[in-house]
């Protein structure tokens, strides 16, 4: 009797709610537009003709929509376990080192498929490293991770500036950024994959990163609901104290979840620096930790859920980039604000429909069936 | 003359599919206590809620004094003259009893008036209703009998004409609970109208004039308390007949399983809990430890089962040493022989959010039947979790249904069939019926003492005096930290009562 609200049916709680919530974002971004004295209609026809309309737009939506998989899946791993890590950002930026180092020692010798599997091991183990850190402190000295993984975000913004500019700058380059990838160095671009359905993918940079973000979304999926690390981190998450009772030793688990979710933040990094500029850039990650935030949030910390999620943020960025070519009123911050506002609404308001919609269908349960006490004795 | 204080008419109210008041109908004399009772989900907490206005009924109308009354807010119960003292106490630990009765009826931004005004008026009221409380008192400084009488006063202090008492002797001593009913006597002597919701029969028989039971979110009866039995009340609430008695022979202690010596545990903001404790626990035997809660209980079965560091001290398992101020970790225990029902089953016993089947392993989910590797061998668990569904009776009889969906007996039965099929030598068990309903308790009484006469040490504790009496062979009593005697469970209440409020005692001190 002390469950205030009573469950839904699963199609409206994965499914209807985060649509209407969803709707609303878009229908309070279109005030937005329309305050700027733009049409909201011809804004939602660009976003979508933009991320879906054609090849090369799809290509761009998957491209990014790969950096979120990985971001969020890394969200949503240390989620499990209850903690909040939103270093992803730090983590990811660090992980490039692990993947352009091999790539710089091995793409004159080496083809690509060498050298992918050790820039993904690089990057998983630079990215494993950068927050098992904060998770160590965490479980050894009670310094929360929220802390200091946003403390490691910008430890390595200046240490990636100093590798950049000072250790793997070329001589005599003017960027601060690695040389160019030989052959060795570059991911195959998965345009066979949209032209089997008859799309071409022109210049978008669509790369087999995209096929090992959908093999680590199903591996999360396998390590937390099918084994026993899995069981001890969800443990851990849904209550200490049933972990402490269990014997579950709560330190050892919090640097391994830690661990894990650093490395999948780390993956990310293969996709804009092997897959697309095939060279190491200031600042490659650009936002992508962050957005996982919201991805995670939204596809509920679910493989299957983060994935549509991931597609959803890699579409407000390619359609959001198209908006604002065409229509010079919005900038690129207001396509910021649009983000924002997804965010907001699909994550940090998540909860705010679902009373009224539980009414809803309680009126509609209630009247027709009566069903009596469930579980009672 | 109107002499009907509250009237509910088809008072309705659904939770979704979940049917927790159905058309409910209600008298209440003027100037009596009313007993409400029922198992745990039976509807009486949502019932008092929709009266205080916390929640509103689906359909139905409550009449306050013949009158109907709307009641959408606690603020309008208030003003219709119904008071409530809720189970865990609602007042400002750190403020005065002047203060927090004053909290929310301060009158204006000045307090001083108010505080003048809200002193006389509280003499007025101790005076009257011999509720004595030193007013400048803080409240974390009062022992909790008078905590509650604080929250009687403040009820009191906003014209309450009616009381709700939610569970009121959860956490009194028999002495502080004796207290509180001489309190409420002298309530309905001044014609207030006391409702009084608990699962305690005994209660229900000594102190109210009527008596309402709920079953299954439906009132199945009134009756007049001087009518009826605690034994057709039981029935009643179950809707079949209950054995009250335990059904047990005499204890055949063996060897030695668990033995304490000199534990002395802190909790963690360093406060010692428990200090310099040594007892025995028996094969075949129930060694029962009462006391009020918060004496130390909850720390002693942590530092024994792993849980918690103890400072100092020894714990011997089967004759071997437990590290217990160092390396002992719950999971070495169980595979050594101890089973711990812990006192807090929904945050520590179970995860409720995981389905019943991965709860039904939780702790042992490192034993390799119930893997493949490193992966969780999903089928055996399930089979093993259906097994145990079975020989307990849990229901509904779903392995795959979120934990949180099962009632707090069903829940405890997880707990229970957990621990004790595992064939432990020792078992641990807090509180094993606290928030489960009639039926299942009789249950679980009934494994407790399975468990003894296969030759199992059991140790116990538990705040329900009557249920360390019905299953201890031996009863210790728990006061401070300390254990302050030992009794057999046939000792008069009286006498327990008196260690378990910490007196000192006489054979003990002559020593």
């Amino acid at each position: 009797m002390s469950v205030p609200y009573a469950k839904l049916p699963a199609w409206v709680d994965y499914g209807l709610i985060p649509l209407i919530n969803l709707i609303v974002a878009f229908l309070v971004a279109g005030l937005v537009v329309l305050a700027v004295g733009e049409s909201p209609l011809r804004a939602a026809s660009l976003l979508i003709e933009g991320a879906f309309g054609y090849g090369e737009g799809i290509g761009f939506t998957l491209y990014y929509a790969t950096n979120f998989i990985f971001t969020g899946l890394a969200v949503a791993v240390a989620f499990h376990c209850g903690l909040f890590n939103i270093g992803g950002e730090g983590q990811a930026y660090v992980a490039g080192l692990g993947v352009a180092l091999p790539c710089l020692w091995l793409d004159q010798f080496a083809p690509w498929y060498i050298v992918f599997p050790a820039a993904i091991l690089g990057a998983a183990m630079v990215g494993g490293f950068w927050a098992m850190i904060p998770g160590w402190l965490q479980a050894k000295r009670g310094s929360h991770v929220v802390i200091t993984t946003i403390m490691f975000n910008f430890i390595a913004s200046s240490l990636m500036v100093y590798v950049l500019v000072d250790v793997l700058k070329p001589a005599g380059s003017m960027a601060p950024q690695t040389r160019a990838f030989a052959d060795g160095g570059q991911l195959p671009r998965l345009d066979w994959l949209l032209a089997s359905v008859g799309l071409d993918i022109g210049g978008a940079p669509f790369n087999l990163s995209f096929l090992l973000a959908l093999v680590a979304a199903f591996v999360v999926w396998v390590v937390i609901w099918r084994t026993k690390l899995g069981y001890e981190i969800r443990t851990m998450g849904h209550s200490p104290t049933a972990a402490a009772y269990a014997g579950i030793r709560q330190s050892r688990i919090i640097v391994i979840t830690m661990m894990m979710s650093g490395a999948l933040a780390g993956m990310m990094a293969l996709n804009p620096i092997m897959g697309d500029q095939h060279r190491m850039q200031l600042d490659f990650v650009s936002g992508a930790g962050f957005v996982g935030i919201a991805v995670a949030l939204m596809g509920r910390s679910h493989p299957a859920g983060i994935i549509p999620a991931a597609i959803l943020f890699g579409m407000l960025y390619q359609g959001g980039a198209e908006i604002s070519f065409e229509m010079p009123q919005i900038s690129r911050d207001m396509i910021t604000i649009i983000q924002g506002l997804v965010i907001l609404f699909a994550g940090a308001l998540e909860n705010m429909f679902r009373p009224a919609i539980t009414a809803f269908f309680a009126t509609l349960g209630g009247s027709g069936s009566d069903k009596p006490l469930p579980a009672a004795e | 003359m109107n002499d009907i204080a509250i009237e509910l008419k088809g008072i309705d109210k659904k939770f979704g599919l979940v049917h927790a008041n159905k058309n409910i109908n209600m008298r209440v004399r003027k100037g009596t206590i009313h007993g409400i009772i029922g198992e745990n989900g039976a509807g009486k907490s949502t019932l008092m809620s929709i009266l205080y206005g916390f929640y509103q009924a689906g359909a139905g109308d409550i009449f306050v004094d013949g009158r109907k009354t709307v009641i959408k807010d606690p603020n309008a119960a208030i003003a219709a003259g119904i008071g409530m003292v809720h189970q865990h106490f609602m007042l400002v630990e750190n403020f005065t009893v002047l203060e927090n009765i004053m909290l929310g009826a301060e009158e204006s931004q000045v307090l001083n008036a108010g505080i003048t005004k809200a002193r006389d008026e509280l003499r007025r009221l101790e005076q009257e209703y011999e509720l004595e409380v030193d007013p400048d008192a803080v409240i974390e400084e009062l022992p909790v009998g008078l905590q509650q009488r604080v929250e009687i006063l403040k009820a009191l202090y906003r014209g309450a004409e009616i009381l709700i008492l939610d569970e009121p002797t959860g956490v009194l001593t028999p002495a502080e609970a004796d207290h509180l009913f001489r309190i409420l006597e002298q309530l309905k002597s001044q014609g207030k109208t006391i409702l009084l919701i608990t699962h305690k029969l005994r209660e229900i028989m000594a102190v109210t004039d009527e008596v309402s039971v709920m079953r299954r979110g439906e009132m199945v009866a009134t009756r007049t308390t001087a009518e009826t039995s605690v034994e057709e009340l039981a029935e009643l609430m179950v809707g079949r007949h209950v054995l009250l008695q335990v059904d047990k022979g005499p204890a055949t202690p063996g060897d030695v399983l668990l033995s304490v010596e000199n534990l002395s545990v802190r909790d963690g903001r360093g406060v010692a809990m428990v200090k310099n404790v040594s007892f025995d626990v028996r094969a075949g035997e129930i060694v029962g430890i009462a006391g009020v809660a918060g004496n130390g209980q909850s720390e002693l079965l942590q530092a024994i089962s792993g849980i918690r560091r103890a400072v100092s001290g020894k714990v011997l398992l089967q004759g071997e040493p437990i590290h217990v101020t160092g390396t002992a970790d719950p999971s070495e225990l169980r595979h050594r022989g101890l089973a711990h029902v812990p006192e807090d089953r929904q945050h520590m016993g179970l995860v409720l959010k995981f389905d019943e089947s991965e709860n039904s392993i939780l702790g042992y989910h490192d034993d390799p039947k119930y893997l493949n590797g490193m992966f969780l061998n999903i089928d055996a668990i399930r089979k093993d979790a259906t097994d145990k569904i079975e020989k307990y009776d849990i229901r509904p009889p779903n392995p795959r249904l979120k934990t949180a969906n099962f009632s707090g007996g069903n829940q405890q039965k997880i707990v229970l069939a957990r621990e004790m099929e595992r064939d432990p030598a020792v078992l641990v068990i807090g509180q094993p019926t606290r928030g489960v309903d009639v039926g299942a308790i009789e249950f679980i009484h009934k494994r407790i003492i399975e468990m003894r006469d296969a030759g199992k040490a059991v140790l116990l504790v538990s705040v329900e005096l009557d249920e360390i009496r019905s299953l201890s062979d031996r009863v210790l009593v728990m006061f401070d930290g300390r254990i302050v005697g030992e009794r057999a469970p046939d000792a008069g209440e009286g006498e327990l009562g008196l260690l378990m409020a910490g007196v000192e005692d006489s054979k003990e001190a002559a020593q």
